[in-house]
């Protein structure tokens, strides 16, 4: 008994003194908690945001939009555009580096822009109008064109996913349907691999060598200067506990914390909510063009009538300071927003949406709605277009499940009968969404286009044009033609946005305003 | 007992591939994708193929099995569908901190629900029985989330004694080490203090009224040595086999607090797994926990022989 007291004594010796250690550290780190935990490396390979996020962080592109949106020169030092708009000649600037050293070239370049093309919608719209890429010298290269085309500028300086980032030549050339497996990029931070456990943390330090342009940083565009040694981003999955460590000082910053929390949060003299009005979001509810009873185009009329944005967002989010009524289908306050010939939608007129099922011969088929359970921003749209389109006198089946089994279900094509859908209602973030190319649903070139498979030649033919077009008034005005023509197809709806606020603690400054979260130019000040 | 050891050895190998083939079936009979899951929200259902056709998902079911179970058979579980790695290295990573975390807890839950347990057979009817039995109440009926978040806001938000998540390896320091795994000990303990200390009572009681424990307080032996060294070690086979469920309930509590409390063990990388439905790491891992209780089940039973000379087998 005697040793085991003995023992005990020198346990809780141990223990004490390890209590009083405090961890010592010159670096400065600001430690993060993202949407979620990465576990795929490969910006191009997938479109997953906190992949896109990630790209961000170790990679650069020539082209970048600032905080209005304007395209701005980021790894070029300028750019032409010759007389006929169908050559245009990049010069990347002096002094970028890889992180291994070898400065970034032309030859870098061309196959990074060739392997962002084959896999992003965008990018292969844009070499759709592509002759050649060529490299005139080591710093410049042209881009020919067959006739010309306002994607070019758009598509290079794309904020979201897929965005194209520049890799080394021997990285880029990897086969786009197969993963990076090297992780050498050119930006602010350099990814540091065997630091990287999926599940725990994800470890990023500063690129010494990293040359940010002179500009002060804007948006994605302008000087990236990484004001912390190192970057750790935090795989804590319940949201309370992410609350709890922020307040703690265990970490630095959530990059988006449940709405229903930021009460907690707001009484905290230590944290800062910061509203980003470019981390905006927009609710959209996407029907299925190939079943009963959306492939009759008046029984997806009716939609438009039954719904209200109210309704949408006081149910997910329910705080007016975050969500905003907007029927602009390109986010109100941006380049192409806009709400003409929005008055009389999304008003919750339930007659004429009877009227509409009436004259398009409902017969009473059910409609399968996949209800989302288990992200809170998602999980109160399904019940709420449920109670809305039973109001207009549709019958709703709907079916409840995880996230990842909507994900995985919205990509069959079977009968609602057999396994598939009729709608099911997500979130779009801002930066993909800004225009009639890069909006993934108004794609609607039939088999070819994103589940829900809208078939419509008139919508493919105005997101042509937007393509050629290059003027930004003629750009707005086929823009407002792709909405009025949404409107009548219903390739989707849009039922409300929202802004997704950042928590910071008080001592991170510098935090941008910009469509991603990107962490140059964040500092922690004592 | 040897022929017994081994006869049990042999029957692992049926139960594990009753269990490989039902995870794998239940993996592929539940309504999801993960190569649209991989691909994201962008992706196009060409994407979306070409993602599934790149990890043999398109290819027949039982094709899929045959493949999968005869790479298992010569130790190689995959590689993991998200990491890039295999699973028997993520499982590698992952195993330090459950493995501290299920020893901590375990060696915490004894320490504690033993000595209340005799106390409260020697005591009984007194207040300290009543509050033994209590706690145990208490601990049965509250779930393990529950109690982490009672006490994450007690020792860590506001006597600000403990860290809120996150732990930290053993090679990186005793002290944080330590700190790191105070907390979600206790809350997966409270359960195992609940159950073994229950139990230790109620065997100890009926202990207690034997002849030799009478005939030892006789022989004038003092009342600590009549406890521990006589009536304990008679009463330890019920305890023993309780302590052995209690390890096997353990597999599913990890999961549970890991989540809650960041830790990057082997709870965390199932749930993770399980939501992103990568198939070659749940079908390890589930492999791995079923191994485990098969033999913690196996070296409860050998216990017994321990304890009391007179089982045989």
């Amino acid at each position: 008994m005697h040793v085991l007291r003995k023992a005990i004594l020198a346990a809780a010796c141990t223990a004490g003194l390890a209590f009083a250690a405090a961890p010592a550290s010159a670096q400065t780190t600001l430690r993060a908690v993202m949407h979620s935990d990465l576990k795929i490396l490969d910006p191009i390979w997938t479109t997953a945001y906190i992949v896109r996020n990630h790209g961000y962080m170790i990679y650069d592109t020539l082209l970048a939009q600032d905080e209005k949106g304007a395209v701005k020169p980021q790894m070029v030092e300028k750019y032409d555009v010759s007389a006929d708009n169908k050559t245009y000649t990049f010069t990347l600037r002096d002094g970028l580096v890889w992180h291994d050293g070898k400065p970034v070239t032309s030859e870098d370049c061309i196959p990074s822009i060739k392997r962002w093309a084959a896999k992003d919608a965008l990018g292969q719209k844009m070499m759709s109008f592509v002759e050649s890429i060529d490299a005139v010298d080591a710093k410049t290269f042209t881009i020919k064109l067959k006739e010309p085309t306002g994607l070019v500028l758009l598509g290079l300086a794309k904020p979201s996913s897929n965005v194209p980032f520049m890799m080394p030549k021997r990285v880029a050339e990897t086969d786009p349907n197969k993963q990076i497996e090297d992780f050498t990029g050119s930006g602010p931070f350099v990814f540091a691999k065997d630091e990287w456990k999926p599940g725990d943390k994800t470890v990023y330090v500063k690129f010494d060598k990293y040359k940010p342009r002179a500009e002060p940083a804007s948006g994605l565009a302008g000087g990236k200067v990484a004001k912390v040694d190192r970057v750790e981003w935090r795989a804590i999955s319940d949201a309370q506990q992410a609350i709890n460590a922020l307040q703690k000082g265990e970490i630095d910053m959530i990059e988006q914390p449940s709405h229903d929390l930021l009460g907690s949060l707001k009484k905290d003299a230590n944290i800062q909510i910061v509203v980003s009005p470019m981390l905006k979001a927009q609710y959209v509810f996407r029907p299925n063009h190939l079943h009963k009873p959306f492939d009759n185009p008046k029984i997806r009329q009716a939609l438009w009538y039954a719904f209200n944005q109210e309704d949408f967002l006081m149910a997910t989010i329910g705080d007016e300071n975050y969500i905003k009524v907007c029927k602009a289908l390109f986010i109100c306050d941006t380049p192409f927003g806009s709400t003409k010939g929005t008055d009389d939608i999304l008003n919750s007129n339930m007659k004429k949406a009877q009227e509409l099922l009436k004259e398009g011969g409902y017969d009473g088929t059910p409609v399968v709605l996949m209800h989302s359970t288990d992200l809170k921003v998602l999980t109160n749209l399904a019940p709420v277009a449920k109670s809305l389109m039973e109001k207009a006198g549709f019958k709703v089946d709907m079916q409840s499940s995880d996230w990842q089994t909507v994900v995985s279900r919205r990509a069959k094509k079977d009968p609602p009968s057999a396994g598939g859908w009729n709608a099911f209602l997500t979130a779009w973030v801002t930066a993909d969404v800004m225009n009639p190319v890069s909006t993934g649903y108004l794609n609607s070139s039939c088999d070819k286009a994103l589940f829900g498979w809208p078939c419509d030649e008139t919508m493919e033919k105005l997101r042509d044009d937007f393509a050629r077009a290059s003027d930004p008034a003629k750009q707005k005005e086929i823009a407002e033609a792709v909405q009025k023509r949404n409107i009548e197809i219903t390739a989707e709806i849009p039922v409300g946005e929202y802004v997704a606020p950042v928590a910071l603690r008080k001592n991170v400054k510098g935090f941008l305003t910009a469509p991603v979260p990107v962490l140059w130019n964040v500092e922690i000040t004592k | 007992m040897y022929g017994y050891l081994l006869r049990r050895l042999l029957g692992t190998i049926p139960v594990m591939l009753v269990v490989a083939l039902f995870i794998f079936l239940m993996l592929r009979l539940t309504p999801s994708d993960p190569a649209a899951i991989i691909a994201g929200d962008n992706a196009t259902s060409e994407q979306v193929a070409q993602i599934r056709s790149q990890l043999g998902l398109d290819r027949p079911m039982v094709e899929q099995f045959f493949i999968w179970s005869g790479k298992v058979l010569t130790g190689d579980f995959g590689e993991s569908f998200f990491f890039k790695k295999t699973v028997a290295t993520l499982i590698g990573e992952r195993i330090e901190p459950t493995l501290s975390l299920s020893l901590f807890t375990i060696v915490l839950a004894v320490l504690i629900a033993v000595p209340l347990g005799v106390l409260a057979a020697h005591r009984q009817g007194s207040w300290i029985d009543r509050m033994v039995m209590g706690f145990s109440v208490m601990g049965f009926s509250m779930p393990s989330f529950v109690v982490g978040y009672l006490l994450i806001y007690l020792f860590a938000v506001w006597l600000d004694w403990l860290p809120v998540q996150g732990y930290q390896r053993i090679a990186e320091g005793l002290g944080g080490w330590v700190r790191g795994l105070v907390l979600p000990s206790l809350t997966l303990a409270v359960i195992f203090v609940a159950l073994i200390a229950r139990m230790t009572r109620t065997s100890m009681l009926e202990v207690l009224s034997e002849d030799y424990v009478r005939t030892a307080r006789a022989k004038g032996q003092s009342e600590r040595v009549v406890l521990f060294r006589h009536a304990l070690r008679n009463a330890a086979v019920p305890i023993v086999t309780v302590i052995g469920l209690g390890i096997a309930l353990l597999i599913g509590g990890v999961v549970v607090t890991e989540s809650v409390f960041t830790i990057p063990g082997l709870g965390r990388l199932t749930v993770d797994a399980v939501l992103a439905r990568d198939y070659p790491v749940i079908q390890a891992v589930i492999l791995l926990f079923s191994f485990v209780y098969v033999m913690i089940n196996l070296a409860v039973d050998m216990t017994y022989t321990v304890l009391d000379p007179r089982i045989r087998y």
